[in-house]
């Protein structure tokens, strides 16, 4: 057989700690069990992996540790299916497979200099995690940076162990909210577009990168919109169903475009030039 | 030509003996009223006086295969410690695709380009790919539902194939294409093809005429792009289809595919099988959302795929060899020329589209 990688076959890693972040996600960090593939990982911000558990099959997570912070890898998994299930199952020192890391990533690169605003609802931050810590650990890359993050209510909030610092950053401007009042909730309250619109961040020499249910991102666009942003100054990531997760299977294009290799990052510029298969 | 052979009709069994050491000998061979490609063995007469029903990609490409094996093993020291062991499948074996048509080897150069890229190489069917040779039979003559004169290729087309055989009387004329093909032609069985030659040539002639009018798919990935948004079109054109996906499963040129892991106890393998796209499953996401809710989306797709996006991001070539199975054996007659060729014409022409609204600019 000719020499060369089976696309197909997992890496094993063992899980070293999980944290349920809501009734409904919880949050896997592990290790690859290769010390030297661990060492040697490399990825963008917004790459995803498949992750195994066999004897159920593969789903794909966007890996939403940064590069930067390489002691584990972190996925969080929202319950949504048969994989899911099981995986939520999994705690230390259990083991996993990883196909990683797949797909295109954040441009990181073209928004040095700039203003950067975030905007994340529910398991969309996830993919977004991993780019603001990213750039908060090359702060000096970038302008302003602003988290808005809403969730349904305060306990589908992910990340919670983190919020306090994320609040707490003089160079992160950090807003939540939430979609109706909760007891003991004193951040923002609202949808995430009124926020957005509220808040009213300039347009000018910046980004919004947005990730969320399909809903929210229809109406931040909006938001966004009506706040001078151009198609080219959005940045979001899509969702499509995936097998292979190297462009083979054919089952999550858009006309030419294959979301598991050309994606999941698209600019709202590129989303216009496909084909409306959404 | 680097050489022609001649094997009589009478030394065809003892020739496919002598291929079928060493390597699996694929032949079509008849499966109640359809013919299908099965392991040759003495005895079997293979049938090739008409085209297969299915096409024979399972022989690169199975229509389930291991991707690998895995074990949970349990830790005799803590129970509670359980390691999983992947074991990657064997080296598939030698095989030849005996007597299939120029279409069915055609098919795979529509795999190569997506399944071994520069960029992505998928092991399994490179391997499957270099361990398997086609002798393939020109065909004498074209049926109705034909036309692979119409995607570039032809009833004597070589591409794909490592030695062509066509029919003349008594026996076969056997030209060696690759290598490979060179190797499987030392056969003392075979003399020269001598003034046989002229006579194949005469065949594969008359192969062309009988050939139904070639449908012109000139345009057709712009065409299908501009189709896109007129979902009347393609409920039109999906209207009879019963989403059965026999067209994908005949069709030498699908080539998608499903992951699945089967469990028994503390081991199992993980599979991959062919898959449709005229299957609503197939692109149902976790969060209930379908970008492909009715079969015309899905039926667009499939058209879309083969004459649109395929050629568009590999230089122009159309992922359909031509075989007409999709059409022969749809259950509702649902015809891929007649979808093209409708979107095409449909499509406006430059000159109408430059009139009603021209004078904007
Ligand atoms: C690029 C990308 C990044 C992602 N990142 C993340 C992430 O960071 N975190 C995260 O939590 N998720 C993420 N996802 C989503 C995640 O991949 C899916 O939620 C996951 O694949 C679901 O897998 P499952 O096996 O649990 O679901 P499945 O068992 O496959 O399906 C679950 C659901 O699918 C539907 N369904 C499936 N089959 C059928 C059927 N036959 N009939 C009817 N309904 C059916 C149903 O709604 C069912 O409840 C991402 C997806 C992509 C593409
Ligand atoms: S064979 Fe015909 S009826 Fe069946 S899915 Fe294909 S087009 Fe539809
Ligand atoms: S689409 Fe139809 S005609 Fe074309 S290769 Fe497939 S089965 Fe043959
Ligand atoms: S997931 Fe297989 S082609 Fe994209």
């Amino acid at each position: 057989m000719t020499e060369m990688p089976n696309l197909y076959l997992p890496e094993m890693a063992t899980i070293i700690e999980t944290v349920q972040e809501t009734p409904t996600i919880k949050t896997f960090r592990l290790v690859l069990n290769n010390e030297q593939r661990m060492k040697d990982f490399h990825f963008e911000p917004g790459q995803v992996g498949q992750l195994s558990v066999f004897g159920t099959g593969e789903a794909t997570f966007v890996i939403n540790s940064p590069p930067t912070r390489k002691e584990y890898l972190q996925f969080s998994v929202m319950r949504a299916g048969e994989v899911t299930a099981r995986l939520h199952s999994l705690n230390s020192g259990d083991q996993v497979g990883v196909r990683a890391p797949l797909g295109n990533w954040f441009p990181y690169e073209d928004m040095k200099g700039k203003d950067i605003v975030f905007i994340g609802g529910g398991i969309g931050m996830a993919p977004l995690r991993t780019l603001m810590l990213f750039m908060l650990d090359n702060r000096a890359d970038y302008g302003n940076i602003t988290l808005l993050y809403g969730a349904r209510s305060p306990v589908d909030m992910a990340f919670q162990y983190e919020l306090p610092e994320w609040l707490g950053r003089e160079d992160l401007k950090t807003t939540l909210t939430i979609d109706n009042p909760a007891q003991g909730w004193e951040h923002r309250v609202g949808l995430i577009p009124n926020v957005l619109l509220e808040m009213e961040p300039s347009a000018k020499n910046s980004v919004a990168i947005t990730c969320g249910p399909p809903i929210m991102i229809k109406f931040t666009l909006q938001a966004l919109k009506k706040l001078g942003y151009k198609d080219e100054q959005i940045i979001t990531t899509l969702e499509k169903r995936m097998k292979c997760g190297v462009g083979i299977c054919g089952r999550c294009n858009i006309g030419t475009k294959y979301v598991c290799v050309d994606g999941p990052v698209f600019s709202y510029a590129q989303l216009k030039e496909l084909p409306n298969e959404l | 030509m680097a050489q022609a052979k001649f094997l009589k009709e009478a030394d065809l069994a003892a020739w496919l003996g002598e291929l079928a050491k060493g390597r699996k000998v694929l032949v079509p061979q008849k499966d109640g009223d359809a013919v299908v490609f099965k392991p040759w063995h003495e005895g079997v007469k293979p049938v090739l006086d008409r085209q297969a029903t299915e096409s024979p990609k399972k022989a690169v490409f199975p229509a389930s295969e291991k991707l690998f094996r895995f074990s949970y093993i349990k830790d005799p020291e803590n129970p509670g410690k359980v390691r999983v062991e992947l074991e990657e499948p064997e080296k598939p074996e030698p095989a030849l695709v005996f007597g299939g048509r120029p279409c069915d080897a055609r098919g795979f150069l529509i795999f190569d380009r997506v399944y071994d890229s520069p960029k992505t190489r998928d092991s399994y069917y490179v391997a499957r790919r270099e361990a398997t040779a086609f002798v393939t039979l020109a065909c004498p003559e074209a049926s109705n539902t034909c036309f692979c004169h119409a995607v570039g290729s032809g009833p004597a087309d070589t591409a794909g194939s490592d030695a062509l055989m066509t029919p003349v009387e008594g026996g076969y004329v056997l030209e060696a294409i690759s290598p490979k093909g060179e190797e499987l032609l030392k056969s003392p069985l075979l003399s020269d093809a001598g003034d046989k030659l002229a006579q194949a040539e005469r065949v594969k002639a008359q192969a062309v005429e009988s050939l139904p009018p070639a449908p012109d798919f000139a345009g057709s990935p712009e065409a299908l792009m501009a189709r896109f948004d007129d979902m009347g079109f393609w409920e039109n054109a999906s209207a009879k289809c019963i989403s059965c996906g026999a067209c994908t499963y005949l069709c030498p040129t699908c080539y998608c595919f499903s992951i699945t892991d089967e469990e028994s106890g503390m081991k199992g393998v993980r599979m991959r099988s062919w898959d449709n796209c005229m299957s609503y499953q197939f692109t149902l996401e976790a969060s209930g959302h379908n970008p492909r809710p009715t079969k015309a989306h899905r039926l667009k797709n499939r058209v879309g795929h083969k004459f649109s996006y395929y050629p568009l991001i590999h230089k122009g070539a159309i992922a359909c060899c031509g075989c007409g199975r999709c059409i022969k054996s749809c259950p509702v007659s649902v015809d891929i020329r007649e979808i093209v060729t409708m979107a095409i014409e449909a499509a406006p022409t430059a000159e109408e589209s430059a009139q009603p609204q021209g004078a904007k600019q």
